[in-house]
């Protein structure tokens, strides 16, 4: 389904609002320009914020996945 | 010709540059002393951090007695210092809601929901505020009105007392101003 491979995984399980933006500011510098990253959370806030954020700094999200009791994003450093 | 161009642009690009708004910037006044508003506060300047935004944070009035540090201790204070130091909460961890408070019942109830449900502290909120170098101005006038000293305020890397001046020249530039 999805071309690209992932990067980095992060375990953001159990954080809520505005931990999971905050810790993927700061980790998203560290990877190469093109990487993804996954990102797993439990915060539901995560599902709007993630996007508001990749469009705020110029990132991209790929894809969201929703799981029983998991979302996984994927995120890509565009710049 | 070219030269009305060159001229055009420069003075556009000095407008531009002095427009209110113009940067990425976000400055919220913390008035409140409560904890709900405080907590409210920084997670916004948090967040915003997170967002790339540049974030300046001025306390004022009640707010400053969050900014206080528990463990210190300042002599040389005249009677009503003595009684602001008293009857103000002494930092961030001592601050009470504005609703539901009951005697610190309900107080403490939060902050125990708050650790149950994994959401940051204050204390953490701060430490992450201080990585994101987060910006704190403390009115200076507030803490003269309420007998606080610079000596009693937590250590925190980008801490400065102020005037009002220099939070508005910071609001101007800002995209966001908030005030809690």
């Amino acid at each position: 389904m999805a071309d690209y491979t992932v990067a980095k995984t992060l375990d953001y399980k159990g954080l809520a609002c505005p931990m999971p933006i905050v810790k993927i500011s700061q980790v998203i510098g560290t990877v190469a320009v093109g990487d993804v990253i996954e990102v797993h959370t439990t915060d539901p806030g995560s599902l709007s914020d993630f996007p508001a954020w990749a469009k705020t700094t110029g990132q991209a999200i790929l894809e969201t996945k929703q799981e029983p009791g998991l979302i996984r994003i994927f995120v890509k450093r565009q710049k | 010709m070219s030269l009305d161009v060159d001229k055009t642009i420069a003075e556009l690009k000095e407008k531009v540059e002095g427009m209110p708004g113009a940067e990425n910037k976000l400055t919220m006044i913390v008035f409140s002393g409560d904890l709900d508003k405080q907590i409210a506060a920084m997670i916004i300047a948090t967040g915003a951090a997170a967002m790339g935004m540049k974030v300046v944070l001025f306390f004022t009035f009640w707010g400053t007695a969050a900014l206080r540090a528990q463990q210190k201790k300042v002599g040389g204070k005249n009677f009503m210092g003595k009684m602001f130091g008293m009857m103000l909460p002494k930092g961030r961890n001592k601050l009470k809601l504005s609703q539901m408070h009951m005697a610190g019942m309900g107080t403490a109830m939060l902050k125990g929901l708050m650790q149950r449900k994994n959401v940051a502290s204050m204390d953490q909120l701060y430490d992450v505020a201080a990585q994101l170098a987060v910006k704190i101005y403390v009115c200076e006038m507030s803490m003269d009105l309420m007998g606080f000293k610079k000596e009693e305020l937590i250590d925190y890397p980008e801490l400065e007392v102020c005037g009002v001046a220099t939070m508005l020249g910071h609001a101007k530039e800002s995209a966001i101003q908030f005030f809690i």
